[in-house]
């Protein structure tokens, strides 16, 4: 712990005790943010499925479509009724984000709600259309023509890519806040809806989080079918489950990295005080080198690699390139730099570590044209599914805390858009409480789904669809 | 001009959550009361099995509304939300446990786990329904403060006009539900049944009406503004076409017409919400905040504006497709017996 955060840490403790006595409307803003940071930690992984899963569906049943292959439509059957699982309880912790923005955050949305609403509004349209069309392409195997099935998944690819770009936009205009005027008193004038949607930081981190949509969920699920392998199970039911998204991985992956490097450089033109955070750059520095690894506390990184002008380089693609120290700001205004730092290096070694994986999966398929043997590939793939996650909560922390202490960047503090609800502890309570169940009957549905033998899903009698959410 | 058509695409928002998101809260309220695991084993099944596949399509309409409501009208969003953070969490939770109960519920091992598990859904069925109507009744009855302090936390929500409007949205719900069901089930065949929530339909519709109208005299000595609004001028009209969509369905419910008394019981709900909104006029936080002062900016306005008809554009077409792939039995699971005879009825 810094001497900085020890303050924090002190006076928070300090204000939490007065807020016994005097509740101020910052009484609860830990609190407050631990919750929205839960209700998103868990919402997020739901999304990378509702975004990249519908489009592997669809190509799997595409593959039965021109093959005839019944392992095909088996795993499409199987991995539909995953999606309408993870889909419905995305519903729920959806509908807990909506109402969170406004319970916790009464002050931000009625200053902002008129500027970044309508990218809401957009996603509203599109999760209705998700909505629709994921009860008729689950419910409607057997039922419509082939053709007409698969058709009626086209809008949930495009719905759902769609509407976690829409959020994703308001994350961005978090970040780089456009499309208004202040007026004298402070009030809000002249929004401009599309503008505020457009903003710098919407591109990137659209790609940046699409990406790793596919990433995380084709991790996720190839690890399934990677133990299935390890146990022994063959066949083309098993091959297509851990084929095609390990080729999604293997793609995504090392797309991921260029990416992140066009992230990077936006945030350093965008905020740079936040960058400076990524690499815990205390002081702007002409030339600045870049610590590979290592650990960020006591106000420095301990260990690593430190490679001289890189994060120059890196940043601004010139070695002698100035970046912009935390020291560009006052105290106040610095984001927790710990947190962010050390979430970001996990993310990016996370991330290396999955590029390498995809390029050996490729490696032996271009070049063998087969799977690789070792029993340590599967075992990475495994290893892969649950690290994913751990990098894109990571990529989180990075964008969100690297934000702090602003809700609208440099505009809006997040102790004044706080609310000043008493019982923040007790819904804080509630909602743990509440996601350790929901984590567990998403566990015994894709159990119970998982311990049926493919062969269920085109028996006689298999249009009776048991998974109802 | 533009703030006005802004908010009745809240209200149609409002109105279809409460219609079809109700009807859904109020198929649980009937598994609520549907007997001993016995007698009520056939009505929980069909419950089940008719509600499946529209779910979550039913339920987007209440993120629509909040969507409006906090891009439309960021100034009263805020002041809600900071006075009746209680019951709308209560309601949140409602509406958690509901989905997770009914999902879990073909997962119990013993028939006692398998009770609980359905009471829990049936019960949480019946709260946030309250929750959501206990919310909408502290707004009419004024008890949102739009500046300074918020409103009392617990106080705001717990006036009678509040309790009323919580009691009101189950009945509704129930009898909606039963609308729904009996159609269901007739269409499906299954005459019993039908009878059966026909049956539940008439004695919800009459609740619910005694209610509404018992309701009336609460109104006027705990808000009397209004009762004003809800007895003169365009309030007393919307309320009398509520009223008599209300004995049309009944008409039509005790025929056993159900089809259309689907719709009608719509146009009931439709009606008084759009009653409560115009006996409030011009505010939307009664006293405190009018329509105008809360609105956004013309920008914002226009634009979402836009995107609900394009969006509706898509839904619209996108929602009769469900449902009519849902009535013609080619999608959702049938339960038991119905699986045999929809096939036949299906395409009508």
């Amino acid at each position: 712990m810094t001497h900085g955060e020890m303050v924090d840490g002190i006076a928070s403790l300090l204000g939490s005790v007065l807020a016994q006595a005097d509740p101020t409307p910052q009484a609860y803003l830990l609190e407050a943010r631990q919750m929205q940071a839960l209700s998103l930690g868990v919402h997020i992984p739901l999304v990378c499925f509702g975004i990249s899963f519908p489009a592997i569906v669809l190509f799997v049943e595409g593959l039965w479509l021109r093959t005839g292959n019944p392992a095909y439509k088996q795993l499409a059957k199987r991995w539909s009724k995953v999606m309408l699982i993870l889909f419905a309880i995305g519903v729920v912790t959806g509908t807990i984000l909506s109402f969170e923005l406004g319970l916790l955050w009464p002050n931000f949305m009625e200053r902002w709600g008129e500027v970044f609403g309508f990218a809401f509004a957009l996603e509203g349209v599109a999760f209705f259309v998700e909505a629709i069309f994921i009860a008729i392409y689950v419910y409607g195997w057997d039922r419509l023509s082939p053709r007409l099935h698969m058709l009626s998944g086209v809008p949930i690819v495009v719905a759902g890519v769609f509407g976690s770009s829409m959020v994703i936009a308001v994350n961005g205009w978090m970040n780089t806040p456009q499309g208004f005027e202040l007026d004298a008193q402070g009030n809000v004038t002249d929004v401009d809806p599309v503008g505020a949607l457009l903003n710098p930081n919407l591109w990137h981190e659209e790609v940046h989080m699409y990406l790793a949509g596919f990433i995380v969920a084709s991790a996720l699920v190839a690890g399934v079918y990677a133990v299935a392998w390890l146990r022994g199970r063959r066949g083309d039911y098993y091959r297509a489950g851990l084929v095609v998204p390990l080729a999604v991985l293997a793609l995504a992956a090392p797309a991921q990295i260029v990416v992140g490097d066009w992230a990077a450089r936006t945030v350093a033109e965008t905020q740079p005080v936040k960058l400076a955070a990524f690499e815990g750059l205390h002081e702007t520095t002409e030339g600045a080198d870049l610590t590979i690894g290592g650990v960020y506390y006591d106000g420095e990184v301990h260990g690593g690699i430190t490679i001289p002008k890189l994060l120059s380089l890196l940043a601004f693609h010139d070695p002698n390139a100035t970046v912009k120290g935390l020291d560009t700001v006052s105290a106040d205004d610095r984001p927790p730099v710990g947190w962010v730092r050390n979430s970001f290096q996990v993310m990016v070694g996370i991330g290396t570590l999955l590029a390498l994986l995809g390029l050996w999966f490729l490696y032996f398929r271009w070049r063998q044209g087969r799977l690789p043997r070792s029993r340590w590939f599967y075992r990475a793939v495994v290893a892969a599914g649950p690290l994913s996650l751990v990098a894109l909560i990571c990529g989180w922390i990075v964008t969100e805390v690297g934000r702090q202490p602003w809700i609208v960047y440099e505009f809006m503090r997040v102790e004044e858009a706080v609310t000043g609800a008493e019982g923040i502890p007790v819904g804080y309570a509630t909602l743990v409480v509440v996601y350790i169940g929901l984590a567990a009957i998403a566990a015994v549905m894709l159990r119970r789904l998982a311990r049926k033998p493919p062969e269920a899903e085109t028996a006689a009698g298999a249009d009776e669809i048991e998974v109802l959410p | 001009m533009l703030e006005e058509l802004a908010l009745v695409v809240l209200l149609v928002g409002l109105t279809a959550y409460a219609v079809l998101g109700g009807a859904d809260f109020g198929a649980g309220f009937w598994d609520l009361v549907a007997g001993g695991p016995q007698r009520g084993a056939r009505m929980r099944g069909f419950i089940h099995g008719a509600m499946g596949p529209v779910w979550e399509a039913n339920h987007v309409w209440l993120i629509f509304v909040l969507v409006i409501a906090w891009t439309c009208f960021p100034r009263a969003f805020g002041p809600l939300m900071s006075t009746l953070y209680v019951p709308l969490f209560l309601a949140a939770v409602g509406i958690i446990l509901r989905g997770s109960a009914y999902a879990l519920r073909g997962e119990a091992a013993t028939i006692s786990e398998a009770r609980g598990l359905g009471a829990l859904f049936a019960l949480s069925s019946v709260l946030t329904p309250f929750f959501l109507g206990c919310a909408i009744g502290a707004i009419a009855a004024g008890e949102v403060p739009a500046d300074g302090d918020p409103g009392d936390p617990f106080g705001a929500w717990t006036v009678s006009t509040s309790i009323l409007i919580g009691v009101l949205a189950v009945a509704t719900g129930a009898y909606n539900a039963a609308v729904f069901l009996a159609a269901d089930a007739k269409r499906a065949g299954e005459a019993e049944l039908a009878e059966a929530f026909r049956r539940r339909a008439l004695g919800a519709a009459v609740a619910a009406g005694a209610v509404a109208l018992g309701g009336l005299a609460v109104v006027n000595s705990d808000a009397p503004d209004l009762f004003d609004g809800l007895t003169s001028g365009l309030g007393l009209l919307a309320v009398i076409a509520s009223a008599l969509a209300g004995l049309v369905t009944i008409w039509l419910i005790a025929g056993g017409r159900f089809e259309p008394a689907r719709y009608t019981s719509a146009v009931a709900v439709g009606a008084i919400v759009a009653g409560w909104a115009l006996a409030q006029r011009p505010y939307v936080l009664p006293g405190e905040l009018t329509l105008h002062d809360a609105a956004a900016g013309q920008p914002t306005l226009i634009f979402t504006l836009v995107g609900v008809v394009f969006a509706l554009a898509i839904i619209v077409p996108s929602l009769v497709v469900l449902f009519r792939l849902k009535l013609e039995g080619r999608i959702g699971h049938q339960p038991g017996p119905i699986a045999g005879t929809a096939g036949e009825e299906g395409g009508r």
